[in-house]
Order: C-alpha cells, then sequence, then structure tokens
C-alpha cells in the first residue's frame, strides 16, 4: 500500500535525521560533552513535533475546519502575555525568568487554568456550541496581545531583546528537568487517546452525524479540549509558541496521505514534523550558524513545499 | 437594532470625537474662523475621523466578504497574505528609504502589498476551485512564506520592534499628509456594497452560484481583491486593529443572517462606530496622553463582545 510506503520512507528519514543530528562531528576527544547537549535537544525536539502535529490534528477534527490551529484557543498569546508581564514588571534578571523551571511551572499553570476556565464557560450551559468556544478564546487572545504588543511598545530595547528570544521558539536551551516531565506528560496522554483513534474518525464526519452514530458528542468534545490544551501548554512552555508548525504538517499529511483515518494521519503528521523540526535545526546550526530563528526555515521551506503539492494536485 | 439609530449614534460620536483634545476648539472658533482652532480641525481632528470610519467600515466589510465567499467564519482579511506582503514593504522602506518622508514610505509599502495579493490572485487561478477551504489556506501558507522572509532580515538587522512599532494600530500620529492613501478605499467600499448580492450568492457554493447564472470565479476575484486593497491600506496608514475584520462580521451575522445585502450596512456602521468609540476612551481616559487603539480595542473590545456573545447564546 502507497501509504505505509510514505510512512515507513518518513519514519526512515526522520532515523536518519537523527542520527545525523547525534552523531555529526563527534570523535574521541568530544563525545561525552556534545552527547549531553545533542541528545536532551533530540528529546525536545521529538516532544514538541510530536505534540504540535498531535494537538493541531485533534484541533481540527474537533473544529470540523481544516485551517485552524489550537492558537485560537489563545493559549501561546497567554504565554507570550505571561513572559512579557514578568519583564515588563520585574525586569529581564528577575528568578521568574532565569529559572527556566519555575518558568515552565508557571506558565503551565496558568495556561492549564486558563483553559479550564474556558471550558467552564462553555460547559455551563447544554449548548456544547464549537462556535461560541473559538470565538471565546479567540476574544481573549486578542485581549491578552493587545495587552502584550502594548507592554512591548513602551518596553526598553534591551529588555525586548529577552521577550523577542521567547518570541520565537527555540531548541538551543533545553532543560533537562523540565523536560523529563514533558515527556511523562505527553507519552501519557498519547497511551490514553490510541483507544479514542476510532471514534474520532467517526467525529469527522461531522456534529450530526456523529450523534447519529451514536457518538456520545458532548463528552468526546470535552475529553479532546482537554488533550489539546495539556498539550498546547507543554508544549509552548518547553520551547515557545511555534503554531504554525502544526497547521503546516498536519495539512501536508493529508495532502500526502489521502485519507481521514487520524490512525495513520496521527504517525504522518508526527513524522513529517519531527522531519521539519529536525531538518529546520539542522539548517539553523550548520549554514546559518544561529542567526535565524528556526519557524523562518521551517515556514520558508515547507510552506514552498506545501504550495507546489497544492499546485502539482489541483491545476486548473 | 435600526439602521436609523446606528446612524445617529455614529453622527453623535463623530462630533463627540471633533471636540475631544488636548486642545480647546469650540464651535465659536470655527464659525468665526478664528486661525488656530480651524488649523487643529484641518490638520489633525478631521484627518483622525474619516480615517477612524473609513478604517472601521474597511475592515469589518473586507472581513465580512472574506467570510463570505470563503464559507468559513474563521477567515479574516490578513488570510490573504496581504498583510505580510505589507510587512515587507515596512522593512524595505526602513532599510532602503530610510530618509524619505512617511508618505513615500507608506507607498512603496502598498506597493508590496499589492504585489503580493497578486501573486496570490495567480496561484488561486491556477488552484481548481474544488474546495473552498483552499483559498484561506493558500492565503496563509503564502502569507507565513512572505513573513518568514521578513523575519529573516529583520531579526538580522534588529528591526522586529520598529516593524511591530509601525504595524501597532494607532490614530494619534494621523494628521494631513499621513492618511490620504486611505481614501482610495472609499470607492472600493462602494463596490463591495454593489456586489453584496453577488457575494451572498457566492457564498453558496460553486454549483449554486453557477446555476443562479453568477460568474463565480470573477466574483471571488473581485472579492478577494477588494479585501486585499482595503487592508493593506487600513494596516499600512492605521497599523493593525485587532477585532475588526474578525468579530465584527461574526456577531452581526449571528444575530442578522448571512444574507449579505441585509447586513452590509450595519457591519459597516458597527465596526465604525465600535472603533470611534474605543478612539473615544482612549483619548478619554488618560487624558491628556492617550492609549492606543489596539489596545483599547483589545480590551474594551473583548469585554463588549464577551457580553454580547452571552447574551446572544441564551
Amino acid at each position: 500500500m502507497v501509504r505505509k510506503k510514505y510512512l515507513w520512507l518518513l519514519g526512515a528519514l526522520s532515523i536518519v535525521l537523527i542520527l545525523v543530528f547525534v552523531f555529526w562531528g563527534l570523535n574521541s576527544n568530544n563525545w561525552e560533552y556534545f552527547l549531553s547537549l545533542r541528545i536532551p535537544k533530540v528529546a525536545a525536539l521529538v516532544i514538541t513535533g510530536v505534540a504540535i502535529a498531535f494537538s493541531t490534528l485533534l484541533f481540527q477534527t474537533l473544529t470540523n475546519n481544516r485551517i485552524l490551529t489550537p492558537s485560537l484557543l489563545g493559549l501561546d498569546s497567554l504565554y507570550m502575555l505571561i513572559q512579557t508581564l514578568v519583564i515588563f514588571i520585574l525586569g529581564s534578571t528577575s528568578l521568574i525568568l532565569i529559572n527556566n523551571k519555575i518558568n515552565f511551572f508557571i506558565s503551565v499553570g496558568l495556561m492549564l487554568i486558563f483553559s479550564s476556565l474556558l471550558f467552564k464557560a462553555l460547559f455551563k450551559r447544554d449548548t456544547s456550541n464549537i462556535m461560541f468556544f473559538l470565538l471565546f478564546g479567540l476574544i481573549l487572545g486578542t485581549f491578552f496581545q493587545g495587552l502584550t504588543t502594548f507592554m512591548q511598545m513602551m518596553m526598553d530595547p534591551n529588555e525586548f531583546l529577552h521577550i523577542q528570544d521567547r518570541m520565537f521558539a527555540s531548541f538551543n536551551h533545553v532543560n533537562t528537568e523540565i523536560l523529563i516531565i514533558a515527556f511523562i506528560v505527553i507519552s501519557a496522554l498519547m497511551l490514553y487517546s490510541i483507544k479514542y483513534f476510532k471514534l474520532w474518525d467517526v467525529l469527522s464526519l461531522g456534529r450530526d452525524h456523529a450523534i447519529n452514530l451514536g457518538v456520545d458528542y458532548h463528552r468526546t468534545i470535552k475529553n479532546m479540549v482537554a488533550i489539546v490544551a495539556i498539550l498546547v501548554s507543554v508544549s509552548t512552555a518547553l520551547v515557545g509558541p511555534i503554531t504554525f508548525l502544526g497547521l503546516l504538517v498536519v495539512n501536508l499529511a493529508r495532502e500526502f496521505l489521502k485519507t481521514y483515518e487520524h490512525k495513520y494521519l496521527f504517525i504522518g503528521s508526527s513524522l513529517i514534523s519531527l522531519v521539519a523540526l529536525l531538518g529546520g535545526q539542522l539548517l539553523i546550526e550548520r549554514i546559518f550558524n544561529f542567526s535565524t530563528p528556526i519557524s523562518v526555515v521551517i515556514n520558508l521551506i515547507g510552506g514552498v513545499y506545501f504550495l507546489y503539492l497544492l499546485l502539482k494536485e489541483n491545476v486548473a | 437594532m435600526k439602521k436609523r439609530y446606528l446612524i445617529l449614534l455614529l453622527i453623535l460620536l463623530s462630533i463627540v470625537s471633533l471636540f475631544i483634545g488636548v486642545k480647546e476648539v469650540s464651535l465659536q472658533d470655527i464659525l468665526s474662523f478664528e486661525n488656530e482652532g480651524l488649523q487643529i480641525m484641518l490638520l489633525s481632528r478631521i484627518p483622525r475621523l474619516i480615517s477612524i470610519i473609513v478604517a472601521g467600515m474597511g475592515m469589518s466589510i473586507s472581513g465580512l466578504i472574506m467570510q463570505s465567499i470563503s464559507r468559513n467564519k474563521f477567515v479574516s482579511p490578513s488570510t490573504a497574505a496581504t498583510i505580510d506582503s505589507a510587512k515587507l514593504g515596512v522593512l524595505i522602506s526602513l532599510i532602503l528609504f530610510t530618509s524619505s518622508r512617511p508618505l513615500h514610505k507608506m507607498l512603496v509599502s502598498f506597493i508590496f502589498a499589492i504585489a503580493g495579493t497578486l501573486f496570490f490572485m495567480q496561484i488561486l487561478k491556477r488552484i481548481k476551485f474544488q474546495n473552498t477551504i483552499f483559498i484561506p489556506l493558500v492565503g496563509i501558507m503564502l502569507g507565513n512564506i512572505i513573513d518568514s522572509i521578513t523575519t529573516f532580515f529583520a531579526y538580522k538587522l534588529n528591526l522586529i520592534q520598529s516593524i511591530s512599532a509601525w504595524l501597532q494600530g494607532d490614530f494619534s500620529m494621523i494628521i494631513k499628509g499621513r492618511y490620504e492613501l486611505l481614501y482610495i478605499s472609499i470607492p472600493l467600499l462602494v463596490v463591495a456594497f454593489l456586489y453584496a448580492n453577488k457575494f451572498t450568492i457566492a457564498g453558496m457554493g460553486e454549483d449554486f452560484a453557477a446555476n443562479l447564472g453568477l460568474n463565480y470565479n470573477r466574483v471571488i476575484n473581485v472579492g478577494v481583491s477588494i479585501v486585499a486593497l482595503i487592508s493593506s491600506l487600513v494596516i499600512i496608514t492605521v497599523g493593525r486593529i485587532p477585532f475588526l475584520g474578525l468579530i465584527v462580521p461574526n456577531l452581526v451575522t449571528i444575530f442578522q443572517g448571512d444574507n449579505m445585502r441585509k447586513n452590509i450596512f450595519h457591519t459597516a456602521l458597527f465596526g465604525s462606530i465600535f472603533l470611534l468609540f474605543c478612539d473615544i476612551l482612549g483619548r478619554i481616559i488618560i487624558y491628556p496622553y492617550e492609549i492606543p487603539i489596539s489596545l483599547t480595542v483589545g480590551v474594551i473590545g473583548s469585554v463588549i463582545f464577551l457580553v454580547l456573545l452571552v447574551r446572544g447564546n441564551r
């Protein structure tokens, strides 16, 4: 089957990239030091890659809309607001900013509190209307963004540089302790989710069909939003906002695999996202000498490739 | 709400807006052609009022058109690669034309915005509209490609903060000589009103539209061009204003339905009333200083819209 062949190819490609990433330029003198840096980095790349692909895929099924990403819930705007607020009030030398662990827990905690409040607002009433839920998230996200931009405008340019570091996702300083927590949380979620893949296939037929076929719509939606919220909070706090990657890889997987089954789409989009992240990081480290954020490379190459795919297949 | 109440409210707010400011200007000053007061009106207050009304109408109508023709409630005017091209233009004018006048810099970025949009239209022409989701999807992808080019150079030259300061929506810099580009969008708005019915039909899908004898592709192209031109004009002269393109049309359609002929006036009026109201508040709260419009719109708008949403949902 073509689909399986694609997946194997992608899998092989990501393994090759991981190996290149870890073993490039090692010799008997430096291997210990290099490995201690590179293995956490690869782990961070894998974890975020999978988390972003999975959360975007789920979110698109949830909303039945191919152009949405979980950033619509306003979680990454909240993250930027937290970071900006800390620098704005306490300055760039404050403990919360420097200590990654404290920063991680505060950010994740606040994002989770926020999403559960959003939940409550939605599910207090019986109408589980996704449209209202999204508008809520969107409005709050805009609110956070407004505050953030305003503070950034008022800020000393030197302090702004610290925020600029956090505006773009970065894999250059990975904190191992956080990594282990993130790994545990995300793999637990994966295990929990596997049994629901078939249910989500049904859900992608649309709300009415799903209810007709006997899906407990209300509960399923609730579950899905919870999973998305946790995934996004953890991956954003780990490396920073990088949501466009999700849109790109999930749509690439759809164009490649031509399927609606979550099983394939999940594996496909995760692998594509791994290849994109690893390849992007390699390019940045080896060719651009860290002079540009990783999202630039991924958006440029991935975006052009996506347009090429669309044009190739849909030429009028 | 009745249309005439909205119009009345708009006129009322406009008058209030004209007479708020650090310099007291009374009606007598103007009627007696008193020099200073008249100058302030002509140089600052009236340009500001016009640009607020035009920007409010333009952005909310562009949002309405975009959502209707792509049949997707979450598409905003910024999804046509326009804003990202304008941003690239801002970068270029910051690098190459450092000493030229503001209006010239704006022209440079406007040219970029148009070039980006034309490129987007070229791509759309090549794709069969088998699925309307492709319109915003292509726009988002193209926009991100252009944005990553901008970020690449801006990051190297440390211009990211300057670019975001330029694109931060702000009416306090609007004076005579810095906003005239916005007038181009008035004829575009007229075309949008004339095409309202056609957009509604196009919003029912290609098959249905063709069945009713509509030239589907032409209507889509007209729509996308109007949206792109208006939003690039607004983003360059005023900056990025949250909400207007996305949430105003959504709220109006929640209460009024999808017939654009019926709600295009409401959307336009509601958009400019809302923007004007936020601008006045931003000027009053920390008088004699000012809060940028994007902040007042973001904060006050959030509250107003949440209340509307919750009440409408009941």
